[in-house]
């Protein structure tokens, strides 16, 4: 049998020389004033945000058109990367529609294709290297490429924009709040108040971002703002000859509804999770080589 | 269909190496954000120096106090104009300061820099000097004696006691000022330590090593104005106070280096998803900056020869120490713009989906933007040293106008 033996000791604790004691300094009247103070204070602190609330829907100017109301609708975009045979067509109509200047470094959208070799005869590792390209970002489709046919695993094409995260890092990044995570849930950029620094171009982990050559301002993939606030689709979306890009509202599902069929239908994936930026945009058949 | 522009179905080009995802292919930030942690780092440093003498005592650097404070000043700025240039929209830059958006530590910028400036440099300047300015303002004719005047704020008393005053309070300034020091550039160290995205960047060490690194930068320069001003001033070169600036070089050279090396051994040892594409940079596209002339010109051969002093102090000549102070601070100087701009230039050579490289083109002809921003990067660079010249001709003439055409000895001035 185990015995515990509790053993007393005596704290002493020496006398201070503290001779005046502590008023209370809190009276009834004062309470009640506190109270009333920061009573006030929250009020008024709802009241400022309300009219932050206010300044921005005057102030920001977005390409919808008026009578929109962004707290309505929850855009999202999706990817069958099965589907998509890297025409290019998505980005094609995306540089026509939003007038993103040329040149082979100016992408809202681009499209990237992924060739995962055979594993040589011997080797422990499953598959072999990955070689990605994306010539002009897809713009023209993809030549042949370099790496012979009785080499290649598999192959496919993976389309990227915006990931719309909810905790965007480039929304964290802005010092002037210039661009900002819309109700609707698309990011925008206002060009009017943009300073340019290129802060959130560095902070998106995804290289979604450019600096515009002639605004000088930051540009992004806007779901085609102008459009799906009118009730039209994205224009890559319009062109997509094989569905792999699905667009919907979420908050506002039709009859059989691409976008919940998708999501019902598919195991889904996002992009670089491990970043904490919760993104979006959904991604069905990707690959562990996808970045 | 074709599309719109006119675009090479098969363009390889010719900068990129790898996969880089195709937004990436120019880069964002050039020398102009490599200057600005650099001139930042000088102004940190060369108040942690000047509060040594200050606040810690050390008697040995005070001919450096007066100096250190005005590099700073001068350096604070100059500071801001890399940043502000490199701006899409420079005419905007006022709205950080109005509508700061304060999840962004960019946005932190304007007051940070307020702050160091009205509350701590000048605020120590005007203390230290306002005996000088009194008594200046009395010596001097012409427009020189109104702008002592004015420096002096209409504060015309110096009497002992109020003079005791100044002190006081300039030693709670510069209190105050050691943590803003550490605040300004920490902050700055911190602008690219927050950034997640980039793994060259995103590290919690990053400020502490920026911070450091501005300490020793901030040193070496003083060190380095010091000598050529004693020297363009035919002074007597002040062996003890340089020999007291080298052994706090040399210690805050070592917190430095061992800081960026544990940072190293530690990106090494975890070999985190984007440790390949890191390697590969130091070892390939950086190799010279940052082995050769981060790690080795300005690192470890100023430790060894700044070491060696410590060590064998009595047996080397005076005269060739000042050299080899000369040459370190030279050496230490390069060694953290190289290291600036491994950080800056560094951080957006590879692809932020880690399997390529794209090329930073420097061009010095002024036909490109690049070498528009480059050339003008140059001129950035030298002027903190233009307005410090001005300075020294303001607040630190050769002779201190006395009383009857006699110079003050340094005694009567200082106070």
């Amino acid at each position: 049998m185990i015995t515990t033996r509790v053993i007393a000791v005596r704290i002493v604790i020496p006398p201070t020389n503290r001779t005046n004691k502590v008023k209370s300094s809190i009276t009834r009247r004062k309470l009640i004033s506190l109270t009333g103070k920061a009573l006030a204070g929250f009020v008024s602190l709802a009241t400022a945000r309300k009219a932050k609330g206010a300044v921005r829907k005057f102030m920001v100017k977005t390409p919808a058109p008026k009578g929109y109301d962004p707290t309505k609708h929850k855009w999202l975009m999706a990817f069958d990367i099965e589907q998509c045979i890297g025409c290019g067509m998505c980005v094609q109509a995306c540089e026509l529609e939003n007038k993103v200047p040329p040149g082979p470094t100016y992408f809202r959208t681009w499209i990237e294709r992924y060739v995962i070799k055979r594993r040589k005869p011997g080797s422990s590792r499953a598959r072999g290297e990955t070689q990605v390209d994306s010539p002009s970002g897809g713009i023209n489709g993809f030549p042949p490429t370099s790496v012979p046919r009785e080499e290649i695993l598999k192959s496919f094409y993976v389309p990227k924009l915006c990931n719309l995260c909810v905790d965007s890092p480039c929304v964290q990044a802005c010092p002037v709040g210039a661009t900002f995570d819309a109700p609707d849930g698309v990011v925008l950029v206002d060009p009017n108040y943009c300073i340019g620094c290129g802060f959130c171009i560095q902070a998106c982990p995804y290289g979604c971002r450019f600096m515009h050559p002639e605004t000088g301002t930051a540009e992004k993939c806007t779901l085609c703002y102008h459009r799906i606030t009118r009730s039209l689709l994205p224009a890559c979306v319009e062109v997509c000859p094989t569905e792999a890009r699905i667009f919907g509202d979420l908050k506002n599902p039709v009859d059989d509804d691409p976008l919940m069929q998708f999501i019902e239908k598919n195991k889904v994936q996002t992009l670089k999770p491990h970043l904490g930026t919760s993104p979006r945009v959904l991604y069905a058949g990707m690959d562990k080589e996808v970045r | 269909m074709m599309s719109a522009y006119e675009i090479p179905a098969t363009d390889v080009l010719p900068q990129v190496e790898g996969y880089i995802y195709p937004n990436e292919l120019n880069l964002l930030w050039g020398d102009l954000i490599v200057l600005y942690p650099y001139i930042t780092g000088l102004v940190a440093g060369a108040f942690i120096l000047a509060s040594l003498v200050r606040v810690f005592k050390v008697k040995a650097l005070e001919p450096t106090y007066r100096l250190a404070l005005l590099t700073s000043l001068a350096f604070l700025l100059a500071a801001p104009l890399p940043l502000l240039f490199h701006l899409g929209h420079p005419e905007r830059s006022l709205q950080v300061m109005i509508t700061p958006h304060l999840s962004s530590p960019m946005a932190i910028f304007g007051f940070v820099y307020a702050w160091y400036l009205m509350a701590v440099l000048l605020l120590e300047l005007w203390f230290d000097y306002r005996k000088d300015f009194v008594l200046w303002s009395r010596y001097t004719t012409g427009p020189k004696r109104w702008l002592y005047l004015i420096f002096t704020l209409g504060v015309t008393d110096i009497s002992e006691e109020s003079l005791k005053y100044d002190a006081r309070l300039c030693n709670i300034v510069t209190i105050i000022g050691i943590p803003s020091a550490f605040l300004l550039h920490g902050y700055v160290g911190f602008i690219f330590g927050s950034v997640k995205a980039n793994p060259w960047w995103g590290n919690v060490l990053m400020p502490i090593i920026f911070i450091f690194s501005a300490i020793v930068s901030g040193i070496a320069l003083c060190l380095f104005l010091f000598m050529i001003i004693s020297q363009a001033r035919r002074l007597k070169m002040d062996m003890d106070c340089l020999d007291v600036t080298a052994k706090f070089l040399f210690y805050t050279l070592i917190i430095a280096a061992a800081i960026e090396s544990l940072d190293w051994i530690h990106r090494l040892y975890e070999a985190e998803e984007s440790i390949h594409i890191i390697k590969t940079l130091a070892t390939g596209k950086l190799f010279v900056s940052i082995v050769v002339i981060q790690a080795f010109l300005g690192s470890a051969v100023p430790l060894v020869l700044l070491g060696l002093i410590q060590i064998f102090k009595k047996d080397i000549a005076a005269r060739a120490r000042e050299w080899i102070y000369f040459l370190s601070s030279v050496l230490i100087l390069i060694g953290v713009l190289a290291m600036r701009w491994n950080v800056v230039i560094g951080g957006q050579l590879f692809s932020k989906s880690l399997r390529g490289f794209t090329t930073y083109k420097m061009e010095l002809a002024m036909a490109s933007h690049e070498g528009f921003t480059m050339s003008f990067a140059l001129v950035l660079l030298i002027l903190p040293f233009v307005i410090l010249w001005v300075f020294l001709k303001l607040f630190m003439p050769v002779e201190e106008p006395g009383p009857k055409g006699e110079p003050l000895t340094r005694a009567e001035t200082s106070a």
